[in-house]
């Protein structure tokens, strides 16, 4: 997997919180720099996708891994 | 120019307290403008000591780990039983507690007004509101709807 210049590990945690602490880990980070994202929510794969398209984040990486969801966002 | 989500919450329970602040925190973080309007029972949920229940009576489609005939849920004691046990369940399957998605929605500037109609109404102390909110009516809530994309009543 690519570099990435943060990490949020959301294993456990339901909708919304994935996409709430993906929002505030972006918050502190610059433009260009790509957060790493950790999930176990099923539910997560469509609402990544979702945020991504409505934030103008990229989404550059979206897997599934072992039970495990691994997600890349570049910060706009 | 970013879209404006208004929400009008009426309903103080548990279950009814989790639409407004999932909906208001997700839509704050896509980058909407949102409001809530605590009305009636939905002004329980700005309290600053949440004692949110929930009931399975008259709420025939509420899962039950096993079946409990209304009379018996009608017993004393049954709706705290009930409502603890949703909390865990809750708790164990990661889902956010109310506070912690308050407290969200007011980190992320959700704008939380209590309807003062009924804040006068059932003679509450706005002392027991959190710190942050405002008081305002119909019309205050129009002034903001009226811009809004979305407006959901819940």
């Amino acid at each position: 997997m690519a570099q990435h210049d943060k990490e949020l590990d959301a294993s456990g945690l339901n909708c919304p919180l994935p996409i709430l602490r993906a929002k505030k880990a972006l918050n502190d980070m610059q433009p260009g720099q790509v957060l790493r994202i950790i999930a176990t929510d099923p539910g997560s794969v469509k609402d990544f996708d979702a945020f991504a398209k409505q934030t103008g984040n990229e989404l550059m990486d979206s897997k599934e891994e072992g039970g495990k969801f691994y997600y890349l966002i570049k910060k706009k | 120019m970013s879209k404006k989500l208004a929400i009008i919450a009426t309903k103080g329970t548990l279950d009814w307290a989790y639409p407004p602040f999932i909906l208001a925190s997700t839509a704050a973080a896509l980058g909407y403008d949102t409001q809530i309007f605590f009305t009636f029972y939905g002004l329980q949920l700005l309290r600053k000591n949440l004692n949110l229940q929930v009931s399975p009576l008259g709420n025939p489609a509420m899962p039950m780990p096993m079946p409990v005939p209304v009379l018996v849920q009608a017993l004393p004691g049954m709706q705290a039983v009930m409502s603890s046990m949703m909390k865990a369940k809750m708790k164990k399957k990661g889902v956010a507690s109310i506070e912690e998605l308050r407290s969200l929605c007011k980190e992320a500037d959700v704008k939380l007004v209590a309807c003062q109609m009924t804040v006068d109404l059932f003679e509450f102390d706005p002392k027991d509101f959190i710190d942050g909110i405002e008081f305002g009516g119909a019309a205050t809530f129009f002034e903001f709807a009226g811009e809004s994309d979305i407006c959901l009543y819940i």
